[in-house]
């Protein structure tokens, strides 16, 4: 009798169990495709972002055998010679049959604009090369750019593309005699912003940046940490701190642009702070993030568990001593961990400052937080709006630049968190 | 108002004149009976370290402790034991003020350390906690490393005015914990590595750093196996040559074997005091007999 029950009793578990094995199946799959799919997405985007931008870390150049004809340098101040008459007249070297004037116009126009920034910058380090003759690689105008490149096909009507049969012609005689190659692009990596996409790079963005990082990081750090300590170790637990806790919940929820009209309001309108500056993008930035590294801080602060707490009080540490000692520094792999995941947010962040101004075309590198600048994610913006083929490339390589910053500074709080975990 | 006269009765002389304070056996019609809630016994003694008068402690509106008055005396172990949620953390905790620290809890009476209430507003509870130490429920080392974590208290008490002088202590404080000779080569390595039996070692040997008078000890050896116990309770009997120790324990043999006096608390109320040999074989009062004889636990 007793053996018989026994026996129905694991039958009907080992019933039961071919379901639940079975759901446990279906359930491992669900999520299995999820993260699938969502691999998938990823490398598409970067697949897509890395094929567009991948070309613009080379920049075609040119060799021109360069004249520093004493003639030219005949003026009170060597940053106003006619640097682009030098680089004229080395083109209409290589090419002397080119005599028509428009066709003389197309044949310079091969050139960047920006050759003669070059030179003068050359010149001016080293007047010594004054009437001698030298052979320098220029950056080749956008257009050329983007028919080495593949971008302009010599297929298309001549009317439909930007650069004429004779260009074309010029251009393939450059490149037979090894004056014309694709190098890698140094001016995406230290010039600001400009018009011409061969001349335009992220060294301002990227200043601006880290300028609008370091003022957000200075402030919310700080004050994220000690508004956590204190609400969590010595606030009085009443309707007030109740009150005060809900509204630091809300303020995660608010929409960014919201505290970009309030920097807009405060910071600019009322404590008339310049415009487009990191100071006023990093106090807005601030004002964004302190909830994330607030609500970081605090959930490390409860997780110190509380043993810990009263060893030290029990020893007979102050309060301040329990805390400094012993609570931050076993809270701080966390807090940090949420101080870089809300820098990475800010960094990320275009909708705010774009209220404060900070999407204006500004081509110098800034050197303070109170120069005008702008970041990278608003760069992307302004390139992205931008008509000429070769800042589709410069886009997306601005991205990947970006991800790069955001990858690296995700990596690290994981670094973080791994190095500084505690098992207790 | 009655009870108070009769609790503040103070020496040998009997608390409840119908209960025969000789060495023969309780009968069972003159024990104590059930409803009674007065402490029966000896709460008090004549070289007190510690005296607690009245004490009532609520968590909110939860009355928590009900009027407890005992004597901790010099150099000896009293053993708190009792049901668990009687209050005997509770009670403990209010001997260095731990209960502080909580949120909502309210402590009314008299306790005096040395003739000295610590609940006065001019007692601070720095130095009052460097007085009575704790060791708790949990071993709790700091994640830091066993030097750090013995060192910590001298430390910040300023006890030590030298390197050489910080080492000692750590080095005789370590010994006294019966402890050095298993971590004297690694002092480096983070208390959170060794066994819970040194950890809970490491934590009376972080107690006493301090030089404390009082070493108030939770449960100690609750989360230990039977031969770190052991140690533990041997460290106990020697350590009272020098300090005055309360522990609270569930274990009614180890109360046996480490304590001279016991308290048997019971919902909040102490219900007997008297030397742990008495207590355990004639127990006055019937809670503490059924407690005793493991008929309600
Ligand atoms: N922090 C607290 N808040 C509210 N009630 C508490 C708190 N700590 C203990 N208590 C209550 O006080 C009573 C005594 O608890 P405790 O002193 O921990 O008992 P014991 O240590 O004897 O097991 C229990 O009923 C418990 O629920
Ligand atoms: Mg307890």
């Amino acid at each position: 009798m007793q053996a018989e029950k026994r026996e129905t009793t694991m039958d009907r578990v080992s019933k039961g169990l071919a379901r639940r094995y079975r759901r446990e199946r279906w359930f491992r799959l669900f999520g299995l495709s999820a993260i699938v799919t969502s691999v998938c997405f990823i490398a598409l985007l970067f697949v897509s972002i890395g094929a567009n931008g991948w070309s613009a870390f080379q920049q075609t150049e040119v060799l021109l055998d360069i004249h520093f004809d004493k003639e030219q340098f005949d003026v009170d101040n060597l940053s106003t010679a006619n640097y682009g008459a030098l680089v004229k007249n080395s083109m209409q070297a290589l090419f002397p049959d080119v005599t028509g004037r428009s066709d003389k116009r197309e044949l310079n126009k091969l050139v960047s604009s920006g050759a003669s920034y070059v030179l003068q910058k050359m010149v001016i380090k080293d007047t010594g090369i004054i009437g001698s003759t030298k052979k320098i690689w220029l950056p080749a105008d956008d257009e050329v750019d983007m028919f080495l490149k593949g971008y302009i096909s010599r297929d298309v009507a001549e009317s439909a593309r930007r650069l004429n049969d004779k260009q074309i012609g010029w251009i393939d005689q450059l490149v037979a005699e090894g004056r014309l190659e694709k190098k890698f692009n140094t001016i995406f990596f230290t010039a600001g912003d400009s018009r011409e996409p061969e001349l335009a790079g992220i060294r301002g963005a990227v200043a601006g940046s880290l300028f609008t990082l370091a003022v957000t990081l200075l402030l919310s750090f700080p004050i994220g940490v000690a508004t956590a300590v204190y609400l969590e170790e010595f606030a009085p637990r009443n309707r007030w701190t109740d009150l005060v806790e809900v509204n630091i919940n809300n303020l995660a929820a608010v929409p960014s642009i919201v505290f970009g009209l309030l920097g807009l309001a405060v910071f600019l309108n009322v404590f008339g702070m310049p415009r487009s500056a990191p100071l006023v993008g990093g106090l807005v930035l601030t004002l964004m993030t302190l909830p994330t590294i607030i609500i970081a801080s605090r959930a490390s602060l409860k997780s110190v568990p509380p043993s810990i707490r009263e060893a030290a009080l029990g020893v007979g540490a102050s309060k301040m001593q329990a805390i400094t000692h012993h609570i931050l520094p076993l809270a701080m792999p966390g807090m940090m961990t949420g101080t870089i995941i809300g820098m990475a947010q800010a960094l990320g962040e275009t909708a705010p400052l774009l209220m404060i101004g900070m999407v204006a075309f500004i081509v110098d590198v800034p050197h303070g937080v109170t120069d005008p600048a702008t970041v990278l994610p608003v760069q992307i913006y302004l390139w992205a709006d931008s008509p000429e083929r070769a800042f589709v490339e410069r886009t997306s390589a601005a991205i990947m630049v970006l991800l790069g910053f955001l990858i690296s500074m995700n990596a690290i709080a994981v670094f973080l968190r791994r190095k500084f975990e505690r098992r207790w | 108002m009655e009870s108070m006269s009769a609790v503040l009765t103070t020496g040998e002389t009997p608390f409840l004149g119908a209960y025969s304070m000789t060495q023969e056996k309780v009968r069972q019609e003159d024990k104590a009976p059930r409803e009674n809630r007065m402490t029966v016994g000896v709460p008090f003694v004549d070289d007190a370290r510690m005296t607690c008068r009245g004490v009532n402690v609520y968590y909110g509106e939860k009355h928590a402790i009900n009027n407890v008055s005992i004597d901790v005396g010099r150099n000896e172990v009293l053993a708190m034991i009792g049901p668990s949620g009687c209050g005997k953390s509770t009670f403990l905790r209010c001997l260095n003020r731990m209960n502080d620290t909580v949120e909502g809890c309210r402590v009314e009476g008299d306790i005096q350390l040395d003739e000295l209430n610590i609940y006065d507003k001019s007692v601070d509870v720095v130095p009052l906690r460097a007085q009575v130490g704790m060791v708790f429920q949990k071993p709790n080392p700091f994640p830091k490393s066993i030097y750090d974590n013995v060192a910590y208290g001298p430390k910040i008490h300023g006890l030590a005015s030298s390197r050489a002088e910080l080492d000692e202590v750590v080095e005789s404080s370590l010994k006294k914990a019966g402890l050095w000779s298993e971590v004297s080569d690694r002092l480096d390595q983070p208390g959170t590595g060794l066994s819970g039996g040194q950890q809970q070692r490491l934590c009376i040997a972080r107690a006493i750093a301090v030089r404390p008078e009082v070493i108030l000890m939770d449960e100690p050896c609750s989360a230990l196996d039977p031969i770190a116990t052991a140690t533990v309770e041997d460290l106990i009997s020697e350590l009272q040559e020098q300090y005055t120790i309360v522990i609270v324990t569930h274990n009614m043999q180890q109360a046996a074997r480490v304590s001279q006096r016991t308290a048997y608390f019971h919902l909040g109320d102490l219900i007997e005091v008297g030397s742990t040999d008495r207590i355990f074989t004639n127990p006055r009062h019937r809670l503490t007999e059924d407690y005793i004889t493991g008929r309600f636990g």
